[in-house]
């Protein structure tokens, strides 16, 4: 469990205005790949509020991202003005009761059988997709129009323009950051840390436990569906690979390569992640080997991921940190 | 349909049911005794195809290129455990997941370098090659019931160096208790180094054996990894038995779920385990 002390709360807001200023500089490339990186990044964080909050390591967690792109895709495929708020909401209270329901079946078990229960669930949820010739099939399907986002008759946000869906994004990763530190603040986030550490003492305070962690489920489960959604109204298509096991797995080496147990780790990890797999194939054909190498050598050297880095990298810089308020993030 | 035909797919589910006992049985020995989620297994499923087509074609034999590829394979597994899985037994399983993730990601791309990306077939030696003819219009190759059959082999002679040997008697102890063997003077680096081999072998003796039938392409480990963890759950972690009996049931499960519900086959496998685990979390045959 890591605190937020002043210097990491300096450094995130740096990264903030980097992230604010971007699109200024960027060329629309780079400004659409680091969109896609805030999009996945929000799945990744709510996937930390499981591994590395709760201590539930989720291998399905994919299935929430998929079925959230899906619905989106599904529901309001020959709707011509798609409301905003309207589809979003739909689409995330029915991603949550997914999320109850797998939530419900999964968390009777634990350890390595709660990840496998879960990865059947994802597989299950892919192969319906996967084989269904109503959704599309392995061709994935189509998103005819884009979500319009009106205030009253004005349009608020233009969904086709790049810089607008950027800071879209950023507005909807911002607000997951502070949104989950909340939680995290409040006496519920304190009972998730406490189940992470010790469920058995938890439970004898008295606490039902499963109902805290199905909470946590249904809560990492609606974010990623939120993720899915903004990435399905980016893309305008949606594929079932975005339900697969590769890109569960993907989410937990972008958690774990971050920092998992910090929310700003995960962001860390898609970052350096995505822009690796960007980046990499230009300078060899076989970049997975040192993509490979570079994994292996986070895991091997840097025991806390990136962000346990930054940690060490800013107590040194400001031994004064550790009188500074005192914070769980 | 006639009888012939639910036999051939019986014969099928059996056969692919063996060749996933090869790798359960590894995975699930990683597991129980080391501690270790290792992904890294189906990488050694692919090493094992690879290195059959490779020295079958130097060779001319398939019989001799698997057996030089044996001890290749051995002494892969041996290295991979010494320098990279040996460092992380103090370590968080997710840290041993993303490591093994990483060698995924390094043995597929040393396998194009070395083999390049195309798909490759291996010749059936002459020997294996006809079929039995069941009926007048249909046939089981005797190549699956080699396949059979050596699974058989191997699965009785790995039952007896379990069951028989001192060596199979420490291994039984550090699956049932860990801590103990240490306690009692057992080195349990050598165990280590020593399961870990054995189960990088089998799942490589999987994959040359399956690479008459199946071909030999790129990403061929990552798809059979998954039903292997499947295979392991169902029949509980560490249990040797009840990899034997999930494998069979995943095998027979997803032949005949191919053939009596086409639409839904692949999720067959999956509905059957989230079943299993529904009704025992642990697994057939895993302690609590």
């Amino acid at each position: 469990m890591h605190t937020v002390t002043r210097p990491i709360i300096i450094f995130l807001c740096i990264c903030l205005v980097m992230l604010l200023l971007f699109p200024a500089v960027g060329s629309p490339f780079y400004t659409e790949l680091v969109t896609r990186i805030m999009i996945l990044s929000i799945f990744t964080i709510s996937l930390d509020l499981l591994i590395g909050f709760t201590g539930l390591v989720s291998f399905g967690h994919a299935a929430f991202f998929g079925i959230g792109a899906y619905l989106l895709a599904i529901l309001f495929n020959d709707v011509e003005h798609i409301n905003y708020w309207w589809s979003l909401t739909l689409t995330l209270s029915m991603t949550g009761m997914a999320a109850l329901v797998i939530g419900w079946l999964s968390i009777r078990t634990s350890g390595i059988y709660f990840i496998m229960l879960t990865l059947a669930f994802a597989q299950m949820c892919f192969y319906f997709f996967f084989e269904s010739p109503h959704f599309g099939g392995d061709d994935g399907i189509f998103l005819m129009n884009k979500p319009e986002i009106m205030l009253g008759s004005r349009q608020l946000v233009d969904l086709e323009n790049e810089h607008h869906y950027y800071y879209f994004v950023l507005a909807w990763l911002v607000g997951v950051y502070l949104f989950l530190s909340m939680i995290l603040r409040a006496p519920f986030g304190h009972v998730l840390i406490a189940i992470k550490a010790n469920e058995q003492r938890v439970r004898a305070l008295g606490y039902s436990t499963p109902h805290y962690k199905l909470v946590s489920f249904v809560i990492a489960g609606t974010i990623a569906g939120l993720a899915g959604f903004l990435e399905a109204a980016h893309t305008s298509f949606v594929t079932p690979a975005y339900l697969g096991w590769h890109e569960s797995g993907m989410a937990i080496m972008m958690v774990i390569l971050g920092g998992m147990g910090t929310l700003f780790g995960p962001v860390i990890g898609t970052f350096i992640v995505v822009l690796l797999q960007d980046f990499l194939p230009g300078f060899t054909e076989h970049w997975k080997l040192i993509m490979g190498g570079i994994i292996i050598g986070v895991v091997l050297f840097l025991p806390n991921g990136v962000a346990g880095l930054i940690y060490s990298l800013t107590n040194r810089l400001s031994s004064k940190s550790k009188e500074a308020g005192r914070e769980h993030v | 349909m006639e009888s012939s035909f639910y036999l051939i797919q019986l014969l099928n589910g059996i056969q692919y049911g063996f060749l996933l006992f090869l790798l359960a049985s590894g995975l699930t020995l990683i597991f129980g005794i080391m501690g270790i989620i290792n992904l890294a297994h189906g990488a050694f499923y692919m090493i094992g195809a690879y290195l059959c087509y490779w020295l079958t074609g130097i060779t001319g034999n398939l019989f001799t290129g698997i057996l030089l590829a044996i001890p290749l394979s051995i002494l892969f597994g041996y290295a991979v455990e010494r320098l990279a899985i040996s460092h992380l037994y103090k370590r968080d399983h997710l840290y041993q997941v993303l490591l093994t993730y990483a060698l995924i990601l390094i043995a597929n791309e040393l396998q194009s370098i070395f083999w390049g990306n195309d798909v490759h077939s291996v010749p059936i030696p002459e020997l294996l090659k006809g079929a039995i003819q069941l009926t007048d219009n249909q046939a089981y190759p005797i190549y699956r019931l080699f396949i059979s059959a050596a699974c058989v082999v191997i699965a009785i002679a790995m039952y007896w160096v379990i069951q028989k040997t001192r060596l199979g008697m420490t291994i039984r102890a550090g699956a049932s208790n860990r801590e103990m063997v240490q306690a009692l003077g057992i080195n349990i680096n050598w165990l280590f180094a020593i399961v870990f081999s054995m189960g990088a072998t089998l799942a490589a003796l999987a994959g040359m054996l399956a690479a008459p039938v199946n071909t030999v392409y790129p990403g061929i480990g990552d798809n059979i990894l998954i039903i292997s963890f499947v295979v392991v759950v169902i029949g509980g972690i560490g249990s040797i038995k009840g990899a034997f009996i999930g494998a069979l049931l995943i095998g027979l499960a997803d032949t005949f779920g191919k053939v009596l519900l086409p639409e839904m086959a692949s999720m067959v496998v999956y509905a059957l385990m989230a079943a299993v685990l529904f009704w025992r979390p642990q697994g057939l045959f895993g302690k609590v």
